[in-house]
């Protein structure tokens, strides 16, 4: 397993003044509602540890109210923790002066968000070049790189238009283009596609997952949807009131739900179109004649595999064909349809 | 001693005590004048200097091209050939009449108190918006600023510097500077807090987000208050008239002592035509503005 690009160890934030005074209550267990009404302040993170793989796309899910914004703010520092470290490439993001904040800001993590935050008063050009502005860099260079990204992002026959003038999924695009146009490492996205229409959602989505093929940055994406998280995640994080719930990949909150609240949320998930053989194969051999099913195959894949060779069982195969195990109909309908308990 | 009980007249410092109060702080103000009256009159010399040469452009230029050049400003600002229309006739009107020098005069005034009004007001309403403290200090000062009857603080002035030009280049600024750091204030108070987030995630210096970001948003509400001080510095210049200022103030300053009616009238309309033409054109400029960035929040 390679080094993390980003690492979070013992994050707390209390907001509300001197929040360090109230954190040993909260590091012994107080709770959200309990430190409103006995301190009046807001607990914002509890405790949170997750570490983020370099090229990866850690999506953080929540509900309202959950913390995501804020984790994702503690990132770049738009938010300061009150206590524990955030680490990107080793060097504390928490523990930075103003003129390394600013350089870490304008080089190494760029952020997308969710209700686009362009600049209204510049052009589509310009708003993609505001980083490469902010840097400093000469006119001609800023303009080279601006046009590239606008191009990326297919936004050439409006570069010159107002972000006023665009819709909702165009000013996303604007906006992602402007995250990109620094090449930084870290691309943080606040509810970065919540604000557009289910179809404009999935093209984004869409964009992005060919984006990263290509460009292989280190993605945090904060959502509150479960369908966009399993769909565009590497990982999957879900938090609750200020505190790490479970983490995993998609399919494993999805087949080993970590307490009901997490359970309660993946019920109605189309486990036969996430969920990948190999998580639910047992050891085992099985007759030359069994279909085979490659590693990877989806489960609905594979039962309609099974189903069309009216077979009983069938074999997983890896890369070369060797057979590795063995997965039923009957294990695949139960993964598929029956309700996921948290595990003991 | 008692001639009347305390509750029955309000029981006033003693006479005495008022003169004498009054005579020390005249005295101190007076003494404060002498010594360095001089002192100040040489720092505002370039203002003074910048004023008379502006003047003299606009009275030594022949009166079609001063037409002209406002009329090309009014275009450029607003875009609109009516509000063009609208300046060559208030113009032609006030030169029919035999005003124009007076309105040159006038104009110069307004143009150089603005400027002065903009130059150090923008800076001001920028710290108010920056600290709250400030706003709590500079607030109540703005508002005696504004309802202190303007004769009261042409007295310091002209202690200060005698009458003439700069005494009421003072005056007018004082009287007309409160709209444009307040509005600058609440401008950039109002700029959206996600494109200030924005442009802090992308690691804008704090100059750099006042003069990217701050400043250009707040650019519509910036205008519209000093589209207010400059009708207040024109509803000034007569006031100011009293202390030697050139300009259309004077004739109507001259009919109320002689009963003039038609001289009154005639220069109070070149006044109200003036701020008919600089009110429409600053207008339609920032209107043109607003319009621009509005289109951003739908979508």
């Amino acid at each position: 397993m390679a080094e993390p690009m980003i690492r979070i160890q013992g994050l707390y934030k209390i907001f509300g003044a001197a929040g360090e005074a109230v954190l040993p209550m909260v590091r012994d267990g107080m709770g959200k509602q309990e430190l409103l009404d006995t301190h009046g302040r807001v607990l914002g993170l509890r405790d949170i540890n997750m570490s983020v793989p370099p090229r990866c796309i850690q999506v953080v899910m929540g509900l309202s109210g959950s913390g995501k914004s804020t984790l994702i703010r503690h990132i770049n520092r738009l938010i300061a923790p009150t206590a524990g470290e955030i680490l990107v490439d080793g060097t504390n993001v928490a523990g930075m002066d103003g003129v390394t904040l600013r350089e870490f800001r304008r080089h190494r993590a760029s952020m997308v968000f969710q209700r686009f935050a362009l600049m209204p008063h510049r052009s589509v050009r310009d708003n993609v070049a505001y980083g490469l502005t902010v840097q400093g860099l000469q006119s001609t260079e800023v303009e080279k790189r601006a046009s590239r990204w606008i191009e990326r992002v297919g936004l050439e026959d409006f570069a010159d238009r107002y972000p006023g003038e665009l819709s909702g999924g165009m000013q996303q695009r604007v906006g992602l283009g402007r995250a990109l146009a620094t090449d930084p490492d870290i691309l943080l996205m606040d509810e970065a596609f919540s604000a557009l229409d289910p179809l404009i959602r999935y093209d984004m989505q869409n964009m992005l997952l060919d984006l990263q093929t290509e460009l292989k940055k280190t993605i945090v994406f904060i959502t509150h949807d479960l369908d966009e998280a399993l769909r565009i995640g590497d990982n999957v994080a879900i938090l609750r009131d200020g505190g790490m719930v479970q983490q995993g990949r998609p399919q494993d909150i999805v087949l080993t739900p970590a307490d009901d609240y997490v359970a309660d949320f993946v019920k109605d998930v189309n486990r036969g179109k996430l969920v990948r053989v190999e998580s639910i194969m047992k050891p085992g051999t099985t007759c030359a004649s069994a279909p085979a099913i490659p590693l990877g195959t989806r489960l609905e894949r594979a039962a309609l595999a099974l189903s069309e060779a009216a077979a009983e069982r069938g074999k997983v195969t890896d890369r070369d064909g060797t057979a590795i195990g063995i997965v039923s109909q009957l294990d695949l309908l139960d993964a598929m349809v029956r309700r996921r308990r948290p595990s003991p | 001693m008692a001639k009347n009980a305390w509750w029955i007249e309000f029981p006033a410092m003693e006479r005495e005590t008022l003169v004498a109060l009054r005579k020390a702080l005249d005295g101190a103000y007076r003494e404060f004048s002498r010594s360095y009256g001089d002192v100040i009159e040489a720092v505002f010399e370039p203002l003074l200097h910048f004023l008379v040469g502006f003047e003299k452009l606009l009275l030594n230029a022949p009166w079609w091209s001063v037409l002209l050049a406002v009329c090309a400003f009014a275009y450029l600002a607003s875009r609109s050939w009516k509000i063009v229309a609208g300046t060559i006739i208030a113009f032609l009107f006030i030169g029919y009449f035999g005003m124009w020098e007076d309105t040159m005069s006038t104009m110069s005034m307004i143009a150089v108190s603005t400027l002065l009004a903009i130059a150090f007001g923008v800076p001001v309403g920028i710290l108010m918006a920056r600290s709250n403290r400030t706003q709590t200090v500079v607030t109540p000062l703005l508002d005696v600023m504004q309802t202190m009857p303007a004769f009261v603080y042409l007295i310091p002035v002209v202690m200060l510097l005698g009458i003439g030009k700069v005494p009421g280049l003072l005056a007018v600024v004082i009287y007309a500077i409160p709209p444009v750091i307040r509005l600058t204030n609440l401008g950039i108070r109002l700029v959206d807090r996600e494109v200030l987030e924005a442009s802090d995630a992308f690691g804008a210096s704090g100059w750099q987000r006042l003069v990217g970001v701050q400043i250009p948003l707040a650019f519509p509400t910036i205008m519209a208050g000093v589209n207010q001080t400059i009708m207040m510095a024109l509803a000034m210049v007569v006031i100011a008239s009293m202390i030697g200022v050139q300009g259309l103030g004077q004739p109507v300053l001259r009919s109320i002592t002689n009963q003039y009616f038609t001289l009154g009238l005639l220069n109070g309309l070149a006044i109200v035509a003036l701020a008919i033409v600089f009110d429409r054109v600053s207008q339609a400029y920032g209107k043109r503005l607003q319009l621009q960035y509005k289109q951003a929040h739908h979508g």
